[in-house]
């Protein structure tokens, strides 16, 4: 096994059994991926199919059970410890006593930067989502996209080069769903992050990604790993052009394969 | 909306149920004080009608119920007229009983939070101190009460302390259970993110499990103030009936002193409602600072 240096995320035979009362239920079997620095990877597949498990397994927050992973050439322990990647949850999941940069601040806390450092940053996270002026309020007076959006914030505050979000605009409407996607494009081409995106939306994993990654349940497995041939410069109305729904197409036809679409 | 008004909103109701109150007490004065009068009459040899009863029910010296005037007029003899250091001062009662309730809640209160830390954060607490805590409050109180000023006196431990304990006794058990609810309050995906930052326990604790528990440490807090005065009285019966709240009423049911006692249960209700008002406006200033959704 090598790593290259510019691997973010390198999984090898990687699986995961959980053990339940109904016996054992196979999340994750013999997956095999390199993330690359700079890379945006979408995951995306039918429910079950282990692309949160494999999101959460990046983050330490669940544990493999065979096969191997390294995260930034470390364990996926040591990055956690190393605050190596920031995670954006399905909810936003924001504290509802502190408000917008309270809640930014909350990572900056625990990690103890200075005051005057937090500062700096909540400002220029709030201005990498466009939330700038609402720091004072409490999350319960924001709508959920910019709820969403502030969530993305904490994430980014502390500067982890690798993003991990789950489905984090799975609970939007589609024109709030838009809008963030073109945003959160324009976000990763301004920071250099690498991303890594949970999806069970066909168009947006086409529309973000410079590689999807398909999945199947029954076991939860990969597929298909797709790369995307369409430029960095993505307009809204590049999922019109014949190129997008080839690529389309083909994650479909990845996901059909895998038996995605079975009863 | 409609704007809200404080006189038909709030004066309103509650003076409509407290009318509704007095004239069943009054009703009721009547009846049980009429028998009294009756046979006093009948001894005496003297026929007497309904209309000369019915004012006699009302300034009866040892009434099985007193009219609420009568209460009143204790009340108000006993607290304005008296001077709050005499014996017979009710506001001098109501202090001591007072302080045994606020020391023994404010023991009650760290206890509990402290149990309910340790259940939270360690398992074997979990399993092992849980059953005693619910199985403490099975113990009638009255039962109780007597044995614990006993051992301390015997410890050579009497006055505020052993009537406080009891206090504690009553209090500690909803902050225990309204603290461990809240404690684990916090949402998996709170806790999740927590884990990521790679946050220390009390980290965690200080920024997630202690402020997502506030509403229901106050909602405790209200229940465990109210049982913490019923603590202090209860706690004043077996030690001989010298002073506080529950002394007036044992000292007034040995004589037979009916005005004694309802003015001293009045003086516990209204100090028992004080508490909790009290500890509601915390509550309120409390959420608001924590920007709760008006």
């Amino acid at each position: 096994m090598t790593i290259t240096p510019a691997s973010v995320v390198s999984a090898r035979n990687l699986g995961l059994t959980f053990e339940t009362n109904d016996g054992p239920v196979n999340a994750l079997t013999g997956v095999n991926l390199d993330v690359n620095k700079g890379d945006f990877v979408s995951f995306i597949g039918p429910s079950g199919c282990g692309k949160t498990t494999f999101l959460r397994v990046i983050a330490d927050l669940e544990k493999p059970t065979s096969g191997t992973i390294t995260v930034n050439g470390t364990t996926p322990e040591d990055a956690r410890k190393n605050r190596s990647y920031g995670y954006v949850f399905q909810a936003a999941a924001l504290y509802p006593w502190r408000t917008i940069e309270k809640n930014i601040a909350l990572p900056l806390e625990i990690m103890g930067y200075g005051a005057a450092d937090q500062k700096a940053r909540i400002e220029r996270t709030l201005d990498l989502v466009n939330l700038t002026g609402f720091g004072k309020k409490f999350p319960w007076q924001l709508s959920g996209g910019m709820q969403q959006r502030a969530s993305i914030a904490r994430a980014l505050a502390f500067d982890a080069d690798l993003l991990l979000m789950d489905e984090p605009f799975g609970a939007l409407d589609e024109i709030v769903r838009d809008h963030l996607n073109e945003q959160l494009l324009k976000l990763w081409d301004r920071t250099n992050k690498t991303i890594c995106f949970v999806t069970h939306s066909i168009p947006e994993a086409v529309y973000l990604s410079t590689k999807i990654v398909v999945m199947s349940p029954r076991p939860g497995r990969v597929t298909d790993v797709i790369e995307s041939t369409l430029p960095k410069e993505r307009p809204l109305d590049i999922r019109e052009t014949p190129e997008f729904l080839e690529i389309a197409s083909r994650v479909r036809e990845g996901l059909r394969a895998g038996h995605s679409y079975d009863e | 909306m409609e704007k809200q008004s404080f006189f038909r909103d709030r004066i309103m109701p509650v003076g409509t149920i407290l009318l509704g109150l007095l004239v069943i007490w009054y009703i009721a004065t009547v009846f049980l004080n009429a028998p009294f009068e009756r046979d006093t009459a009948a001894r005496a040899g003297t026929p007497i009608s309904f209309s000369e009863i019915l004012p006699k029910t009302m300034f009866q010296e040892r009434p099985v119920l007193p009219a609420p005037h009568q209460v009143v007029a204790e009340i108000w003899d006993t607290t304005v007229n008296k001077p709050i250091t005499s014996k017979r001062s009710l506001v001098y009662h109501a202090w001591i009983t007072l302080s045994a309730t606020l020391l023994g809640f404010g023991i009650g209160t760290v206890l509990g939070i402290l149990l309910a830390v340790g259940i939270v954060h360690n398992r074997a607490m979990d399993r092992s101190l849980m059953p005693w805590v619910i199985a403490s409050q099975t113990i009638p109180i009255l039962a109780i009460a007597p044995m614990i000023i006993v051992v301390l006196n015997a410890v050579g431990i009497a006055g505020l302390l052993p009537k406080a304990l009891i206090s504690t006794y009553l209090s500690f058990f909803p902050i225990v259970v309204g603290m461990v609810k809240g404690l684990r309050s916090p949402e998996q995906i709170q806790l999740d993110l927590m884990h990521t930052y790679y946050a220390s326990p009390s980290q965690t604790f200080w920024k997630l499990r202690w402020p997502a528990s506030m509403p229901y440490l106050f909602t405790s807090l209200k229940v465990a103030i109210a049982i913490s005065l019923v603590g202090a009285i209860v706690g004043e019966l077996p030690t001989g009936a010298i002073s506080g709240l529950g002394a007036r009423l044992l000292a007034g049911s040995y004589y037979g002193q009916t005005v004694q006692i309802w003015s001293a249960l009045f003086m516990a209700a209204a100090l028992a409602a004080t508490l909790v008002i009290i500890v509601g406006f915390a509550h309120t200033a409390v959420l608001r600072r924590m920007g709760v959704k008006p």
